[in-house]
């Protein structure tokens, strides 16, 4: 059946809404393949046999065929740039390395280029009056208090408060710190918010 | 809410930043909850951006035991989120509907009525640009012969501008034509002050812009 791989591919990105999955290069080669394949013997009846009727719905199917096919690829590839696009914004424009493995080349592309378009419309905002404190990425939720309780998740050394105060991170010891100051440090795993 | 103990307004300014606060809040109410984008606001949150600065330093020169200093810093936390949000919002619908917004903003730019602001006209852009290069590279420049054209039209997702939405009118409106799907015929209705509705959002699209219903 044509277009069968390609389906796979799709339930592949599908499966998992919240999470990326390692880029399917492979599939991807087998669909162009198939596609290389039916063009060609496409091109193949179309040119041999300009009187022959009977052949116009073969030509016609396999079409319709490599158009589904190119559609459902650009399908794949848009679903996980959606995805890629989430990546940015919970880790910032430096991907961990595991993350990054999950990527093709050509989409770590896109994401250091859509990192950093963010990066200068987020410079331009406030740029007018020389104020500078707005990034888009925190703030990601509602302030519910202004200091949250948070356990140290691992050794992190020292951390300068906004107002001065120098304190350590040691693992497993507990702080009652600034919400605003520590989202980044929650975000990248070092810090964990007790509840 | 109270933020203007700290804040000295200079004298040429009209307005309060109240009410810049509120209307910055109905701009993102309305934002959040209509299909499509919303003309910006930018002088609004540029006005906000300006006074939160200032709070900001009228805040650093308080002790930091006292509690005025506490309140404040949570108040501007919550309208810091506040426009965050609101941009954030902005830049989404920006990224998925790219490729209708930007045909529709060249337009506007022309009539010099346009929706986004520069920066955002050029994060748009530089977007959409992006997306084209990597499915071309992706993919794309794999296909055989003649498949390998794009045509950006097909991609382009819209905003439904048929779903319903909650309304609240803020002064009498009169004359809403609405579009009948069965029996072909408009109805029209009068909207009175104060009053709320469910109704699709495309009849109602330009009384959300010129302020006159405030979605909720």
């Amino acid at each position: 059946m044509f277009c069968e791989k390609v389906i796979e591919l799709l339930k592949e990105a599908e499966r998992n809404p919240e999470t990326i999955d390692q880029y399917n290069d492979e599939k991807i080669r087998q669909v162009l393949e198939e596609m290389h394949s039916l063009y060609k013997m496409n091109l193949n009846d179309a040119n041999a046999s300009s009187d022959n009727r009977s052949l116009c719905a073969t030509v016609q199917v396999r079409h319709t065929a490599l158009e589904r096919n190119k559609r459902c690829l650009l399908a794949y590839l848009y679903s996980r740039m959606n995805k890629i696009k989430t990546l940015r914004w919970e880790f910032g424009s430096v991907l961990p390395p595991d993350v990054r493995e999950l990527l093709s080349d050509d989409e770590y592309q896109w994401f250091s280029k859509y990192s950093t378009n963010l990066a200068s419309y987020m410079r331009s905002l406030g740029s007018d009056i020389g104020y500078s404190g707005i990034d888009l990425t925190e703030n990601l939720k509602p302030p519910k208090s202004l200091y949250i309780e948070v356990l140290c998740m691992a050794d992190h050394g020292k951390l300068e408060l906004e107002d001065g105060d120098i304190i350590t991170l040691k693992k497993n010891s507990r702080h009652f710190l600034p919400t605003s100051e520590c989202q980044t440090l929650i975000r990248q795993g070092i810090l964990k918010q007790i509840l | 809410m109270d933020l203007t103990d700290d804040i000295e307004l200079s004298e040429d300014e009209e307005i309060s930043v109240e009410t810049v606060l509120k209307s910055v809040q109905c701009a993102w109410q309305n934002e959040r909850l209509a299909p499509e984008i919303l003309p910006h606001r930018n002088d609004m949150i540029e006005c906000m951006l300006g006074q939160i600065q200032h709070m900001e330093r009228n805040i650093n020169k308080l002790p930091k035991t006292d509690l005025r200093a506490c309140i404040h810093k949570m108040e501007l936390s919550r309208i810091k989120f506040m426009i965050c949000n609101y941009l954030k919002t902005r830049l989404h619908k920006i990224e998925k509907y790219c490729i209708p917004i930007i045909i529709a903003e060249r337009q506007r730019i022309e009539s010099g009525a346009n929706y986004l602001t520069p920066a955002e006209f050029k994060y748009a852009q530089e977007y959409s640009l992006n997306m084209e290069s990597h499915l071309k590279s992706a993919v794309l420049a794999k296909l055989p012969g003649t498949m390998e054209t794009l045509e950006m039209s097909k991609l382009a997702v819209y905003p439904n501008l048929q779903s319903h939405v909650f309304l609240k009118a803020n002064t009498a409106v009169k004359g809403v034509v609405l579009e009948e799907g069965l029996g072909d015929q408009d109805v029209e209705i009068e909207l009175e002050n104060g009053s709320q509705h469910i109704l699709q959002y495309k009849p109602i699209a330009e009384l959300v812009k010129n302020g006159k219903v405030l979605l909720v």
